[in-house]
């Protein structure tokens, strides 16, 4: 049948044909990633109306949700590329796992410090050890785990199947982090997007936030090309293509 | 415009949280392009090293007679 397409991921999985591909595309989801942050900016900061309780503070919805969102996503991302790392031995899974854990720290510290910033004029405190909070800061930990592990051995792909291991673990927290305003008594309010049923929002608070969804979603994708070119010429440095790209780039 | 700013007076909450969501994700954005130029200095002083014993070895003469 259409046996191209596992025949194209075979090829995409070689270092030296995913670094050229991930160095075409990451200019583009680089590109889209500013336009559509710019345009949610605007829409969030300057078009949508104040809210009728929170007056502007809620403006850190834009940035403070689709960062909880990404902290999340990249997560099931950085297990799944573990799983398939552990099973299968693919180096560029390994790779994508290994490179997805800076990323999705950073967007679990903006999650942390953005919301920080938003209950203490909303809730009158900086932080509580309610469930969502605590959840989110325990995420934080788990990306810092991975990371750390992974650095921790003398042979990296040795730490890369250790830290694997720690991330397909530590993926029971992320329905943890998510389902915890509804199982527990929480100060953090529930959910206001729902992918079924109608959100609670109005659309012209709306819009902006699934825009600022889309670019982190895309600059997730720059940022991880990037990471990840890196890390296959550190991993392949005793390679002909890499030895290559190190003299063409020599400093003149 | 300096009511934008202001932020229906929650400026001193609103800034600095965009601030940090940028900082942070430039930050996150320049790193590898940093170790990635270490990486290949270091890949290249070695391959440089590398050249360099392998011409000492062969322009020295055999210790023969």
């Amino acid at each position: 049948m259409a046996n191209w397409i596992p025949l194209w991921l075979h090829k995409l999985g070689s270092p030296p044909i995913f670094y050229r591909f991930a160095g075409l595309l990451r200019p583009w989801m680089l590109a889209f990633a500013v336009l559509l942050g710019a345009v949610a900016l605007y829409g969030g900061l300057v078009l949508a109306p104040p809210d009728y309780q929170q007056s502007d503070a809620y403006r850190i919805i834009f940035i403070h949700v689709p960062s909880a969102w990404m902290s999340l996503f990249i997560y099931g991302v950085m297990a799944i590329a573990s799983f398939i790392a552990l099973v299968w031995r693919i180096k560029l899974a390994e790779v994508v796992a290994m490179e997805s854990a800076p990323i999705g720290a950073a967007f679990t510290f903006i999650t942390l410090v953005t919301g920080s910033l938003w209950g203490k004029p909303m809730w009158g405190t900086w932080w509580t050890w309610d469930a969502r909070l605590t959840s989110e800061l325990v995420l934080l930990f788990l990306y810092l785990g991975v990371i750390g592990l992974y650095h921790s051995f003398e042979d990296r792909r040795q730490g890369a199947r250790a830290a694997a291991f720690l991330a397909i673990i530590g993926i029971i927290n992320v329905p943890i982090v998510h389902f915890s305003v509804n199982w527990w008594n929480t100060l953090h309010q529930g959910s206001t997007i729902r992918i079924l049923g109608p959100s609670k929002m109005s659309g012209d608070m709306l819009w902006p936030l699934l825009t600022m969804m889309a670019a982190t979603k895309f600059y997730y994708l720059a940022s991880l090309f990037g990471r990840a070119r890196v890390d296959l010429l550190a991993m392949e440095s005793g390679k002909d293509w890499v030895r290559k790209i190190a003299e063409d780039e020599a400093a003149p | 415009m300096s009511s934008f700013f202001a932020m229906g007076g929650y400026a001193a909450y609103i800034w600095p949280a965009y601030a940090v969501f940028f900082i942070v994700l430039i930050a996150d954005f320049i790193a590898p392009s940093l170790r990635r130029r270490r990486n290949l200095r270091e890949l290249r002083s070695r391959l440089a090293r590398q050249t360099a014993r392998q011409d000492r070895v062969t322009r020295t003469p055999p210790a023969s007679s």
